[in-house]
């Protein structure tokens, strides 16, 4: 007997994903500027999503205060840009290791909250977070500041390179995101966290060390987390501690994304950005009432459709886009040993 | 005596940081539930005062004969109609719905008031205050909200300990099935409680109105003291959170004293102080 991970769809799933990759990866030679823009965009939120998708959707820690360690990633850019003038692209690698160690003590801190009240424990700390980012003033206080243009300049001569240059990064820096969560699916860890998104008293009960694993996945998504914030104001080119510590930027949508998409599952957070992004580009104009009905829509799905949209077409078709399930496949020779005795 | 007043200033906000809590904590007591959209419904009481004050003209505080039995009948329709589907063993669906809900009320209110700044007009007792020592002053306003707060404290102790409808709602906190098997409809159990935390939270924004400028933002913050001050003081002890919002209004005005950019952060620190030496809080009943 043996494990399988692939089936039918997988395949296809894999072949359409790298098809997908080759059309992204060559993206600056076929699209104009708007295009690459929006893609690294729509990328960043894909990647946001998935992380915070495996901290809720798998570790069942449901965090609203992701948006401490986007900020903290564009801040340590910041930081890092203007004050030890490091190259922006190292400031980017330097951020995340820097956020996984800030959030060691932050998690030792929150976990100490049961249950739902860990929720708004991780707004506390993003509060606390976007109040310190306030009282630094070489960074611009409350009112922020821009990239110097002589970083900017150092990472290419030209607009445009420096505009493919950020494009790459944002697919590369996703694709290391999604490729390092499905790797940690698939591996022990992986059914581990599988085992308490189904039930975690009974993954407790069969020797999974639940809060370890619960600690490790939040200082790993804190990690992927800052990055991606590093990236996301290396594109915006200014940061505030409003913007980086948004709420409704990098949690609501985020969020949203995930539950639309279905929770819990690798693909739910890349077709929850594909709907968002397509609903964006023809509600944008309706400014706050565009937020009130993706909450709204949201509250819909959770209660209706828990398991969101890929999660419908997941159990109609019984489809898995990358091989991360589990099957068990009755080899000859396991059947012939098994008949033996 | 500039220290006296600055402490006397922080125990007295932190009568409305109670309010903010007691809510919040008495939801959470009898049904598990942790209502993301605290914070946005005190705003929206706010500002059902508002629109009451204005068509009636009448002054903030007798609005509150109506603004409070509607805001009852709101949390127990939304929980009737909506957070009773939520309720179960998976945490995600009450924190999801209730973190959409918290998005919402925001945008409709930003779309229907817009982000300007509005404050309730109380009229003379705003500014009337009175020399409590050699001195050290205090605003009748603020001595109202506070002893509002102490009395709303009160009235939920003895509703929890002396009443049929207490009897209910420590039965359910208990074991809901059992409570089932004993003919009580937990629906409308629920229901209840959550009526009574919007009646409460009627009361604290009407108070947050009069006393400060209030905008469709301002909600998540509100949540995060009445959270704080709940945490604070200890699980399930409403005497305690009494304490825990005194505590983090002290905090408060403390931080602020030294640095205005300080006040808020003071209030966060003193609270994540307290979760790293004492996670149990102050004077806890029951664990969560």
């Amino acid at each position: 007997m043996r494990v399988e991970h692939a089936t039918h769809s997988s395949r296809i799933g894999i072949a359409i994903i790298a098809i997908a990759l080759v059309v992204f990866a060559l993206a600056p030679f076929w699209g104009d500027r708007q295009t690459l823009r929006l893609l690294a965009e729509i990328f960043t939120f894909v990647a946001l999503a998935s992380l915070w998708n495996l901290l809720a959707g798998y570790a069942g820690l449901v965090s609203v205060g992701q948006q401490a360690f986007v900020g903290l990633g564009g801040y340590l850019l910041f930081a890092l840009v203007i004050i030890l003038d490091v190259h922006p692209i190292w400031a980017i690698l330097i951020a995340g290791p820097v956020a996984a160690v800030v959030a060691v003590p932050v998690a030792a801190l929150i976990f100490r909250l049961r249950g739902a009240y860990f929720a708004i424990g991780t707004w506390v700390v993003a509060e606390v977070f976007r109040l310190l980012a306030s009282q630094i003033s070489v960074l611009g206080g409350g009112s922020g500041i821009s990239l110097p243009a002589s970083a900017v300049i150092a990472m290419a001569p030209s607009r445009q390179a420096r505009e493919f240059e950020t494009y790459w990064l944002a697919l590369g820096l996703t694709i290391i995101v999604l490729a390092t969560i499905v790797v940690l699916l698939r591996s022990r860890h992986g059914l581990a966290l599988t085992a308490i998104r189904d039930n975690e008293t009974a993954a407790q009960s069969s020797g999974v060390g639940v809060i370890r694993i619960k600690f490790y996945v939040y200082v790993l998504v804190a990690f992927g987390t800052s990055m991606i914030g590093a990236l996301i104001f290396l594109m915006k080119l200014r940061i505030s501690p409003d913007t980086a510590f948004s709420v409704n930027d990098w949690t609501a949508f985020v969020i949203f994304i995930t539950v639309i998409g279905g929770i819990g599952r690798i693909e739910g957070p890349i077709i929850g950005t594909i709907v968002f992004f397509m609903l964006r580009q023809t509600l944008a104009d309706l400014g706050s009432l565009y937020l009130l009905m993706m909450g709204a829509v949201a509250i819909v799905v959770m209660l209706w459709a828990p398991k969101g949209l890929w999660g419908l077409i997941a159990e109609r078709f019984g489809w898995q886009a990358l091989p991360l399930q589990r099957y068990l496949v009755l080899t000859p020779k396991t059947e012939e040993a098994g008949r033996k005795p | 005596m500039g220290w006296t007043n600055v402490i006397l200033q922080g125990v007295l906000i932190g009568g409305l940081y109670a309010m903010f809590a007691a809510g919040l904590s008495l939801i959470f007591g009898v049904m598990r539930l942790v209502n993301i959209a605290h914070g946005d419904l005190i705003v929206l009481a706010a500002y059902v005062a508002l629109m009451v004050t204005q068509t009636l003209g009448i002054d903030p505080l007798t609005s509150l004969l109506l603004v409070t039995p509607v805001m009852a009948l709101i949390g127990y329709a939304l929980q009737r109609g909506l957070l009773n589907r939520t309720l179960g063993d998976d945490l995600l669906p009450p924190l999801l719905v209730t973190f959409g809900l918290s998005i919402i009320i925001q945008n409709g209110l930003l779309e229907l008031f817009t982000a300007d700044s509005r404050k309730l007009q109380a009229g003379a007792i705003e500014i009337q205050t009175f020399q409590l020592l050699q001195g050290v002053w205090v605003g009748l306003l603020p001595l109202i909200q506070f002893v509002v707060a102490v009395a709303v404290i009160a009235g939920l102790q003895t509703l929890f300990y002396r009443t049929a409808l207490g009897r209910a709602f420590r039965a359910t906190s208990d074991d809901q099935a059992v409570a089932q098997l004993m003919g009580l409809d937990t629906r409308h159990v629920f229901a209840m409680a959550m009526a009574l935390s919007l009646a409460i939270i009627a009361i604290a924004g009407v108070f947050l109105a009069v006393r400060a400028n209030f905008d469709p933002s301002i909600g998540p913050a509100r949540l995060i003291f009445g959270f704080e001050a709940v945490i604070i003081g200890g699980l399930g002890s409403m005497w305690g959170t009494l304490a825990g919002g005194v505590i983090l209004g002290v905090s408060q005005a403390i931080g602020a004293q030294i640095d205005p950019g300080w006040q808020l952060l003071a209030g966060h620190i003193v609270f994540l102080v307290i979760l790293a030496v004492r996670p149990q809080g102050l004077f806890p009943k029951v664990s969560g």
